[in-house]
């Protein structure tokens, strides 16, 4: 409630959409790498920034909104989730992640399932995610189909980019889902990516598979963006070795353009990584070697790729993505720990806040579009009222494309309903 | 984690449910009290943990949270022969002592973790390593988590390290009604599991409510199925276990009275002995429990059957029945934002510790989880600031019970462990700075007043068998 009444206090009632708004007085995150700096201006003008720094001018009938000092920073992007596509994991009828029984894989559009009202996108708006990666999750191949980025707002139009990519699994699981061992995968691989080249060239009747071919044609269609590299292609590979074979991937298709996702082992081989210019989506705090293909795991290992200069992003598999997007900012603040642990390798703090924010767009090719207060991005603006690394802290208002965002959830109406918890005058069905 | 968990479980659910047949024991032992002999040994597999040296040692200039809700600015901390000497404001240090400057640092006593599948679900997460679901049967309160416990998974060594966890009660899975007798471990690797128990700890028995036993064996046609076979097949349970009480309790009079024959002692059944120990008040509840409506039923049965509901695990609805908690004198044991994830994770809140806290119900943080555990003092800075931000303003060093002596007292070890009272164990952490900040990270620990972990020096680091010799050997991780 406190919450709410800051930002009421802050905005008033009209919408910001349309306005040129100038954001004063802000403890200042650009979001490219830098740190904070204080007295920063950020102006908002047709829901894009059109400046940020200190010493900005405030344009003339510009709103003003004085932000007495807090930390005002672009809105986070979640480099790896399934925002939006899941409800309640456990409940099927919700989930949209996978399709394990479909025929077709690499033709799954995540875009179709995404449900802008569903209750993770508003609890994790609430909490200064305005934009996530959504991949979908693998079936019967290899390929998983194309992923979307998204938008956290309360309009219903939340995909800002279908078909950003393809994601694909290498790795136990591939090998697994290919038919029991890494060859295998790799032979799914090939032969798909060749199918995909000859369709490209001679797309043939429509529906079905093709002809003396294992693909369905909508799966062979779905992959010829990819091997052109019009879209990258995300991959999840943890060990090391497994790696540095996908690396050597693009020297048969060198058009791809490759993402690694979680990768585990990555310090291990961040040299390779380094020189092949593939940016990392990289789970953060993976420190246990939970399988034989991450037994390397380590805190260090994000620090260890930026230290070899491979572009590194926050991205989360296997680690509650449907929902818990909003723990990248816990994440990113302990990479800033780690600097004081003897021995590992962590980021400064504007290095660690670049992980949530303008790393992963740059992996997705979408840094010129979000991710950072630089002039023509995206309006999305979150005041905080506290360090956004700390875990202490939390949005005072979101904005996203310019629009002011509510914070209200079922989350926060659950906790006030049931702030006292006794009953009333009245059941507590009553009370809202 | 849960994911693993879920698909382990699927997976379980499609193997055969063998029946296990009541276990008869001639053996004997234990506690008849007049001169007859004991009927049986209460404690076969007894701890053979023992404190590694330690010196005596004085920190001095750091913020003590005492883990009762106390705490001293810029005070100090000693600890000699294992225990805690004197927390206070100035203390003299001792002839021989080791000083340690902790200026800008905080003193904590260790983190208590009540809801650990450490060693029983162990990395690598790998089938062959996964013991701790024995979903053959939604009764198996006579599997004991110990006789799980691999003590070389190298989640105890991340657990101690970044999370600063010094005692930790290892559960059986959720799968079963009941899921057996969980162990509390010291977090001290050792070359078996006996080595690791905490000495005198009390046992627990792990319950579960709601959808995992009704999924588990409802998809296999089995009872339960519903909310309502729970509660049924739990109470018929109750039913025979207080059956075979009486048979006992009518045997150990007759030890009693000097009036017992060899013919007369009760046969021994295992599931029954645990439920047995419940009963009797000797083994601690800890139940598995998402909703505040199941969570009233559970009450409900526990007063049947005269026994006492110690904790409700996971409670993600707790905040909804603060009241009927605490005037029941059970705790919570909570994640400060888990949600979502099944059907009865779904009313989660942020604030659920901080409501507790205001109703006066006993509350603490609970990883269930081996990345979690690492970070419990973080969970604890989450909830505490969603709660402040709603108007509920509990203190650092008061928040920090859930940490503690919470956790120590639901446990049955809080006179033991738990807080930093002169007498008790010296399980101490010594943080690079304030422990509830996302930036902060242990430097030293102790746990009976020796120092099992240095940040400052890779010899006080432990890597557990399975790293030797693997990538990433020894790695600050």
């Amino acid at each position: 409630m406190k919450r709410l009444a800051l930002i009421a206090a802050l905005l008033g009632a009209t919408p910001l959409a349309a306005q040129t708004v100038a954001i004063t007085n802000a403890k200042l995150v650009v979001g490219d790498g830098g740190g904070p700096v204080d007295g920063g201006t950020v102006v908002i003008s047709g829901g894009r920034v059109t400046a940020a720094g200190r010493g900005v001018a405030v344009p003339g009938g510009a709103r003003v909104i004085d932000a007495q000092g807090k930390w005002v920073s672009p809105g986070l992007v979640a480099g790896f989730t399934r925002l939006g596509i899941v409800e309640v994991d456990g409940v099927r009828e919700t989930n949209d992640a996978g399709a394990d029984k479909s025929d077709f894989s690499a033709a799954l559009d995540v875009s179709l399932a995404v449900n802008p009202r569903e209750t993770p996108i508003a609890i994790n708006r609430a909490e200064g995610i305005t934009r996530a990666v959504v991949a979908p999750d693998t079936g019967k191949t290899i390929f998983a189909g194309q992923g979307a980025v998204i938008d956290l707002g309360m309009d219903p139009n939340a995909v800002m980019r279908p078909r950003a990519f393809q994601f694909v699994e290498f790795g136990e699981s591939a090998a697994a889902t290919a038919g029991g061992s890494r060859p295998a995968a790799f032979a799914m691989f090939r032969n798909a990516l060749q199918e995909a080249r000859g369709y490209a060239r001679n797309p043939g009747q429509a529906g079905g598979r093709i002809t003396d071919g294992m693909l369905t044609k909508l799966d062979a269609a779905a992959l010829v963006p990819m091997v052109e590299g019009r879209v990258p292609m995300l991959v999840h590979v943890e060990r090391a070795s497994d790696i540095v074979q996908v690396l050597d991937l693009v020297r048969e298709f060198p058009s791809l353009k490759l993402v690694l996702v979680g990768a585990s082992e990555a310090w291990m081989v961040a040299p390779q990584i380094a020189a092949a210019r593939v940016p990392v989506l990289a789970s953060a705090l993976a420190d246990l070697p939970a399988s034989f293909e991450a037994l390397a795991a380590t805190q260090s290992n994000i620090g260890r790729l930026q230290a070899a200069g491979v572009t590194v992003g926050i991205g989360m598999i296997n680690d509650d993505e449907a929902r818990q997007a909003r723990l990248i900012k816990q994440y990113a603040g302990n990479l800033v720990a780690l600097t004081r642990v003897p021995g590992a390798t962590g980021l400064d703090w504007g290095h660690a806040f670049a992980t949530i924010s303008s790393a992963p767009a740059a992996a997705l090719g979408l840094d010129g579009e979000i991710g950072s207060l630089r002039p023509g991005r995206r309006a999305d603006v979150v005041i905080w009222d506290g360090d956004p690394l700390e875990v202490s802290s939390a949005p005072v208002m979101v904005m996203i494309d310019g629009v002011e965002q509510s914070l209200v959830n079922r989350q926060t109406k659950l906790r006030d309903r049931y702030a006292v918890p006794q009953e009333g005058a009245l059941p507590k069905a009553y009370e809202r | 984690m849960k994911r693993v968990w879920m698909t382990a479980c699927a997976a379980l659910a499609l193997s055969a449910c063998a029946q296990t047949p009541p276990v008869r024991s001639l053996s004997a032992a234990t506690p008849a009290k007049g001169n007859a002999k004991p009927t049986f040994d209460r404690d076969p597999y007894p701890s053979t943990y023992r404190r590694y040296p330690g010196v005596p040692t004085l920190v001095t200039n750091v913020t003590v949270y005492d883990g009762e809700g106390g705490r001293i600015d810029n005070g100090s901390v000693l600890f000699a022969d294992g225990k805690v000497v004197e927390v206070g404001q100035t203390i003299a240090a001792p002839a021989g002592a080791t000083v340690i400057d902790g200026r800008g640092k905080w003193v904590t006593p260790g983190v208590i973790d009540i809801h650990s599948h450490l060693g029983d679900y162990p990395s690598p997460s790998v089938q062959a390593l996964s013991d701790g679901n024995e979903a053959t049967g939604p009764v198996r309160a006579e599997v004991w988590a110990e006789h799980s416990v691999w003590p070389q998974d190298p989640g105890f060594s991340r657990a101690l390290t970044n999370g600063g966890v010094t005692t930790l009660q290892i559960l059986p899975g959720s799968a079963n009604l009941f899921g057996g007798r969980g162990v509390t471990l010291k977090n001290v690797y050792a070359r078996t599991a006996q080595g690791m128990k905490f000495p005198g700890a009390p046992y627990s028995l792990k319950m579960a409510c709601g959808e995992n036993p009704k999924r588990v064996y409802g998809s296999k046609g089995q009872l339960p199925q519903t909310r309502m076979g729970n509660m049924a097949l739990d109470r018929q349970t109750w039913i025979d276990a207080t059956e075979y009480k009486r048979k006992w309790d009518a045997y150990e009079k007759k030890v009693q009275d000097g009036a017992a024959k060899p013919a007369d002692q009760p046969g021994r059944n295992l599931r029954n002995e645990t439920l047995m120990g419940v009963l009797n008040g000797e083994i601690t509840v800890q139940n598995h429990c998402y909703r505040a409506d199941e969570m009233a039923q559970v009450i409900d049965m526990s007063k049947e059957f005269g026994y006492k509901v110690t904790a409700f695990h996971h409670a993600i609805e707790a905040y909804k029945i603060a009241d009927l908690l605490k005037a029941n004198g059970i705790c919570a044991a909570v994640w400060a934002d888990w949600y979502g994830f099944k059907m009865e994770g779904y009313d989660a809140v942020n604030e659920n510790l901080p409501l507790l806290q205001k109703a006066g119900a006993c509350a603490m943080i609970h990883s269930d989880d081996p990345n979690g555990i690492q970070r419990l003092n973080q969970e604890v800075a989450k909830t505490l600031a969603d709660g402040r931000r709603m108007g509920i303003v509990i203190p650092d060093e008061v928040a920090w019970e859930w940490l503690s002596i919470n956790p120590a007292k639901a446990m049955g070890i809080a006179d033991r462990t738990g807080s930093l009272k002169p007498g008790k164990m010296a399980d101490v952490v010594l943080w690079n700075g304030n422990p509830l900040s996302v930036y902060t990270r242990p430097e030293k620990v102790w746990i009976d007043g020796a120092l099992m972990y240095d940040a400052m020096d890779p010899r006080r680091r432990p890597v557990s068998d399975f790293e030797l010799g693997q990538p990433g050997e020894g790695d600050v991780k």
